[in-house]
C-alpha cells in the first residue's frame, strides 16, 4: 500500500517544468517537446489516480490522451515543417508579424 | 362684405406664389402674367372694400375677421384674425396698387431674365406676406407677415445669387433683420405676459392701465424691431447693400412697402407709445439721427441706387419722427409714408429705366444729359424729384411740411434738424438729377441710351401722377379725420411758430440746398472718377458714416471673440467632460496595445499567468 | 512508494530540467526520451502494463521518432539563439513556472488522498482484457471518435506537406537539351562527373580524381566535402 502524494508531486513538478519550457524555449520543436512533457505529466497523474481508486477509468483516459497527443504531434510537426519551408526558420519568435 | 372679400386680398397673391414656385418650369410662359394679374385683382378687391367702407360711419369701418383658431394652449388663444380698419385700408391700397404697377414694370424690366418666373413668384410671395403684415389683428399674425416679408426680401436681394456681392447682401439683410426680429418677438412675449393676449384691441385698451416701466420696455423692444425692418440707426447698414437686388425689388420692398413696416408697427402700437414717454423720446432720437444719417450718405454716393437708398433711409426717418411725436404726428407719418411710397417707387423705377438704358451701369458719373435720350423717364423722374424735395404743391411738400411743423411744435431743435435734413435732401436729389439728366454726356463707349418700352414707362407715368397729386389726401384734413378713430385726434395747436412760417422756412432751406447743388455740381464738369483727395466729411459719408465699421467693431468682433471663447469652453470644458473617458481609454489602449507584441511566447505567458491567477483565486476561496 | 518510483522520479525530473537548459534540440529530444521511458517504468509499477507498452511504442517509438525526423529535416544543428529577444521574458517565465509549481504543490499538500487501493481486483482477469472491456463498452463512442481524429490528422498532415506542382515535369528529352545548351553557352561538361579517386593514389570518397595533366578534378568529390578543413589537408596528404 503506497501513498499517492509523491506521484502527484512528481507529476506537478514535471508539468511546471514543461510549462516553463514552453515559455522560455524558442525552437518550435523543443516547445512542442515541452508540451508533450506536460501531457505526460498529466498522464502520470491519471494513472496514479487509477491506482488510487482501484479502477481502470484513469488508464483509459490516459490512453485517450496518448492517442490525441499522437494526432496532435502529427499536425503540429506538419505545421512546423510548413513554416520552416516558407521562412527557413524554426524559431517561434520569427512568426511575430501579427501585432500592434 | 368685408369678411368675404378680405381673405381673398391675401389669398390671391399667395396663390400666385404657390402656382409659380411649385408649378416649376411648366409655368414659365404664362406664370409672370398670372403673377401680375393676381395683385391687380387684389388691388380691385382692396379698392372695392375701400369704397364700400367709405360709405359707412366711422365705427363701422373697422372690422375684424376671425378665420380660424391658430393655436390654443392653456390660457393662450391665438386666432388667425384679420383686421380691416382705416389704417390697414390705406396700406392695402398702397401695397396692392404700387405692387401691381411694379409687377407690370417688371414684365418689361425682367423680360430677358431666364429666371423671370421665380422672380415673379417671389414678388407675389412678398405681396402676400406684406398684406398679412398690415391686415393682422394681433401681433402674432403680424409677426408671421413680418417674417414673410423678411424671407421674400432675402430671396429677392439675393435674386442674382451668382453675384457674390448679392448673396452677401441678402445674408447681411437677413441677419440684421434677425436682430430687430428678436426685439419684436420679445415684445410679443412681453405682451403675452402683460395682457394675456396679443390682439391689438386688447393691447391698446390695456396699455393705459399697465405699468409705465413695462410699457417703456415694450416700446423700446418694438422700436428695436422697427429699426431692423425699417433700416433705422443702429440697424441701418443692410439697406444700402440691399440695392444688389433687381431694381423693381428696390422700388417695391426697399422703398415703398416693406421698409415702412416699422412705421406701421409704431403707429399700430400708438397706445403703447402714448403710455411710454421714454420710448417715444427714443423713437424721436433714433428717427432724427437716421434722417440725417441717410441724407448725409446720400450726398456722397455715386451709385444712383445707393443715393436713393440713403434717401429712403432718411425719409423713413421722417416717418418715424412723426410716429414718435405722438398723436400730433401719427396721421402725418402715414401720410408721408403713402406719398413717399409713390414718389420713391417712381424714382426707383425711373432709376431702373436709366440703368436699363445704360447697360446696367449704376455709376452716375457715367450718365449725364439723359433728358433728351429718355424724355418720359426724365419727366416722370422730375415729378418724383420735385415731390421729394418738397416743391410747393407736390405731394412731398404737404407731407414733409406737416412733419416738420409737428416736430417744431414738439421742440424747436427737432424741427430745426428736420429742416436741415430737408435741405440736405434737396442738395443730394438735385445732385442726382444734375449728374443723371443734365450736364454733359459722360457715356461709356458702346452705350446708346434709349427710352424704355411702354410697359415700363406706363407705371412710371401713373406713379408720377400720384407723386404730384398725392397731396390731395390732405384736402380738408381728410387723412387726419379718416385716421383719427385709430390713432386719436391730433391736439389743437396752441403755441409756437405759425404753419405758414414753417412752410416758408422749409421752402427757403430747400432752395438753398438746390442752389448749393447747382453751384457745386451743375456749374462744374463732373470728374469721370470720384476724386480721392477729399476732405474728411466726404470720406466719412462715402463710407456710410462708418456704419459697417461700427458694426464690425462693436458687434461682430466681440461676437466673434465670444463665440471663439465659447467654442474653446465647449471644446475643452464640455467636450472634455464628455469625451474624457473615451480619450483616457484611447490613451491607455495606445499604451497597452504594445502588449500585443506578436510573440507567441508572450501570449503563452499571459495564458499561464491567467491560469495561475484563477488557481490562486480558487485557493483563496477554498482555503481551510 | 515503490523502489521503481524512487529510482525513476529523480531521473525524470533531472532529465526534464535538462530539456530547459540544453542548447541543441537533438539533446532535448533525447532527454525527453529518458523521461518517457522512465515514465513507462512508473506505469508498469502502477499496475498499468498496457500503458507501459503503449508509452514505449507510441511515445518513445513513434512520436519521438517523428520529432527526430523533423529535426533532421529542419537541420540537426539548429539551436536557440543565446540572446533573449523579449526583454524580461525569461525571468518572468521562470518566476511564473515557479509560482505554478508552488501553488500546485501547495494544493497537493492540502489534500489527504490516502493510500492507493491497487488494481488487483480490477486487473483480476488481466489488465488488457479489463481495458478492452471498458474501451469497447462504455467508451466505445469516444474510441471511435479517436479513429476519426487520427484519420483527420493523417489527412491534415498530407494536406500540409503537399506541394502543388506549378509547371509540368520536364521530360528526359528536355533535360538532355538543357544540358547540351548549357554546354554550348558556358562549356559545362557534358558527360558524367569523374568518380573520386580516379587515377589517384587512393579511391577514398574525399580524394579528387586526377586529370591528364595531373591536376585535381574538384568536381569529383561531393560538394559537402569541399572546403572542409579536414578534407583540405587530406587531399594534400593523399597526393604527396
Amino acid at each position: 500500500m503506497t501513498d499517492v502524494t509523491p506521484y502527484l508531486i512528481v507529476s506537478a513538478v514535471l508539468f511546471s517544468i514543461g510549462a516553463t519550457g514552453v515559455l522560455i524555449r524558442r525552437n518550435a520543436i523543443v516547445v512542442f517537446m515541452c508540451i508533450e512533457l506536460m501531457l505526460n505529466a498529466a498522464n502520470l497523474s491519471l494513472v496514479s489516480f487509477s491506482n488510487l481508486h482501484g479502477n481502470l477509468e484513469g488508464q483509459v483516459t490516459a490512453f485517450f490522451v496518448m492517442v490525441v497527443a499522437a494526432a496532435e504531434v502529427v499536425i503540429g510537426l506538419a505545421i512546423i515543417m510548413t513554416i520552416f519551408r516558407s521562412r527557413r526558420s524554426a524559431s517561434i519568435d520569427d512568426a511575430s508579424l501579427l501585432k500592434w | 362684405m368685408v369678411s368675404n372679400v378680405l381673405p381673398f386680398v391675401i389669398a390671391l397673391p399667395l396663390l400666385g406664389a404657390a402656382v409659380l414656385l411649385i408649378g416649376g418650369r411648366r409655368t414659365d410662359s404664362w406664370g409672370p402674367y398670372l403673377a401680375t394679374l393676381l395683385p391687380i385683382a387684389s388691388f380691385v378687391c382692396a379698392l372695392v372694400l375701400f369704397v364700400h367702407t367709405l360709405g359707412q360711419p366711422d365705427d363701422a369701418r373697422s372690422q375684424s375677421v376671425h378665420l380660424w383658431t391658430w393655436f390654443e394652449a392653456g390660457k393662450l388663444n391665438v386666432g388667425a384674425d384679420l383686421l380691416y380698419d382705416q389704417l390697414s385700408s390705406l396700406f392695402l391700397l398702397l401695397i396692392t396698387g404700387v405692387g401691381s404697377l411694379i409687377h407690370v414694370y417688371s414684365l418689361g424690366y425682367m423680360a430677358h431674365d431666364e429666371r423671370k418666373r421665380r422672380f415673379f413668384g417671389y414678388l407675389n410671395l412678398f405681396v402676400a406676406a406684406m398684406l398679412t403684415l398690415v391686415l393682422a389683428a394681433n401681433y402674432l399674425v403680424l409677426f408671421l407677415g413680418w417674417e414673410g416679408v423678411g424671407l421674400a426680401s432675402y430671396l429677392l436681394i439675393g435674386f442674382w445669387q451668382h453675384k457674390p456681392s448679392a448673396a452677401a447682401a441678402a445674408k447681411k439683410a437677413f441677419v440684421m433683420n434677425r436682430v430687430g426680429d428678436m426685439g419684436l418677438s420679445l415684445a410679443i412675449a412681453l405682451c403675452f405676459t402683460t395682457f394675456g393676449s396679443t390682439s391689438f384691441d386688447v393691447v391698446n385698451a390695456g396699455a393705459q392701465h399697465a405699468g409705465e416701466t413695462t410699457m417703456t420696455w415694450l416700446g423700446l423692444l418694438l422700436l428695436l424691431g422697427a429699426c431692423g425692418k425699417s433700416a433705422q440707426v443702429p440697424l441701418q447698414a443692410w439697406l444700402l447693400d440691399a440695392m444688389e437686388g433687381p431694381t423693381p425689388v428696390s422700388a417695391l420692398i426697399h422703398a415703398a412697402t416693406m421698409v415702412t413696416a416699422g412705421v406701421y408697427l409704431m403707429v399700430r402700437s400708438h397706445a403703447i407709445l402714448d403710455a411710454a414717454p421714454v420710448a417715444r423720446t427714443a423713437v424721436v432720437v433714433v428717427a432724427t439721427v437716421t434722417l440725417l444719417w441717410g441724407a448725409i450718405i446720400g450726398t456722397a454716393k455715386d451709385d444712383i441706387k445707393k443715393v436713393l437708398a440713403g434717401s429712403t433711409m432718411s425719409q423713413i426717418g421722417y416717418m418715424m419722427l412723426a410716429a414718435g411725436l405722438g398723436p400730433a404726428g401719427y396721421a402725418f407719418a402715414i401720410f408721408h409714408l403713402l406719398t413717399h411710397g409713390f414718389f420713391k417707387a417712381n424714382m426707383f423705377l425711373g432709376a431702373g429705366s436709366v440703368m436699363h438704358a445704360m447697360d446696367d451701369d449704376v455709376d452716375m458719373r457715367h450718365y449725364g444729359a439723359l433728358r433728351r435720350a429718355m424724355p418720359v423717364t426724365f419727366l416722370t423722374f422730375a415729378m418724383g424729384y420735385l415731390a421729394i424735395i418738397g416743391f410747393p404743391g407736390f405731394s412731398g411738400f404737404w407731407s414733409k411740411d406737416k412733419i416738420i411743423d409737428a416736430a417744431w411744435h414738439e421742440h424747436w431743435w427737432i424741427g430745426a434738424l428736420a429742416l436741415f435734413g430737408a435741405g440736405i435732401t434737396a442738395f443730394y436729389m438735385t445732385r442726382l438729377m444734375l449728374m443723371t439728366f443734365f450736364t454733359e454726356k459722360r457715356w461709356r463707349d458702346g452705350v446708346h441710351p434709349h427710352e424704355s418700352p411702354s410697359i415700363m414707362t406706363g407705371p412710371l407715368v401713373v406713379l408720377a401722377a400720384l407723386s404730384v397729386l398725392g397731396g390731395v389726401m390732405l384736402l380738408g384734413s381728410w387723412i387726419q379725420d379718416y385716421l383719427a378713430p385709430i390713432v386719436g385726434e391730433p391736439p389743437e395747436e396752441s403755441s409756437g411758430a405759425p404753419a405758414w412760417l414753417i412752410s416758408l422756412l422749409a421752402v427757403l432751406v430747400v432752395a438753398c440746398g438746390v442752389a448749393l447743388a447747382w453751384f457745386l455740381v451743375g456749374r462744374r464738369p463732373v470728374p469721370d472718377t470720384a476724386p480721392t483727395d477729399v476732405r474728411w466729411p466726404v470720406a466719412v459719408a462715402r463710407q456710410d458714416l462708418y456704419g459697417d465699421e461700427i458694426n464690425d467693431t462693436f458687434v461682430i468682433l466681440p461676437g466673434r471673440k465670444l463665440t471663439g471663447a465659447l467654442l474653446e469652453i465647449d471644446k475643452y470644458g464640455v467636450d472634455g467632460l464628455m469625451t474624457g473617458g473615451p480619450v483616457a481609454v484611447g490613451a491607455f489602449a495606445g499604451i497597452f496595445r504594445k502588449a500585443q507584441n506578436g510573440f507567441v511566447r508572450s501570449y503563452a505567458l499571459s495564458v499561464l499567468g491567467g491560469a495561475v491567477v484563477v488557481v490562486l483565486a480558487l485557493m483563496v476561496v477554498n482555503w481551510q | 512508494m515503490t523502489a521503481t518510483f524512487v529510482v525513476t522520479a529523480p531521473l525524470m525530473i533531472l532529465a526534464a530540467l535538462g530539456i530547459l537548459v540544453v542548447r541543441k534540440a537533438v539533446h532535448a529530444a533525447l532527454l525527453l526520451a529518458v523521461v518517457m521511458i522512465n515514465l513507462a517504468f512508473v506505469y508498469a509499477s502502477l499496475d498499468a502494463p498496457f500503458l507501459f507498452a503503449v508509452q514505449i511504442i507510441v511515445y518513445t517509438g513513434a512520436v519521438l521518432m517523428l520529432f527526430l525526423f523533423v529535426l533532421m529535416l529542419v537541420g540537426v544543428d539548429v539551436s536557440d539563439e543565446v540572446t533573449e529577444s523579449i526583454r524580461g521574458h525569461k525571468v518572468a517565465s521562470l518566476l511564473m513556472g515557479l509560482i505554478l509549481a508552488v501553488i500546485v504543490l501547495a494544493m497537493i499538500g492540502q489534500l489527504s488522498l490516502g493510500t492507493m487501493k491497487g488494481l488487483a481486483t480490477a486487473n483480476a482477469g488481466g489488465n488488457l482484457e479489463a481495458l478492452a472491456n471498458l474501451l469497447f463498452s462504455r467508451y466505445v463512442v469516444a474510441f471511435e471518435a479517436t479513429s476519426a481524429l487520427l484519420i483527420t490528422a493523417a489527412v491534415g498532415a498530407m494536406v500540409l506537406a503537399h506541394r502543388e506542382r506549378t509547371e509540368p515535369r520536364s521530360t528526359q528529352a528536355e533535360l538532355a537539351r538543357e544540358r547540351v545548351r548549357a554546354y554550348g553557352e558556358s562549356g559545362l561538361h557534358l558527360g558524367p562527373l569523374p568518380a573520386p579517386g580516379t587515377l589517384a593514389r587512393h579511391n577514398a570518397v574525399d580524394t579528387p580524381a586526377l586529370l591528364p595533366d595531373g591536376s585535381h578534378a574538384k568536381q569529383s568529390i561531393p560538394a559537402g566535402l569541399h572546403g572542409h578543413p579536414k578534407n583540405g589537408t587530406a587531399i594534400e596528404a593523399n597526393h604527396d
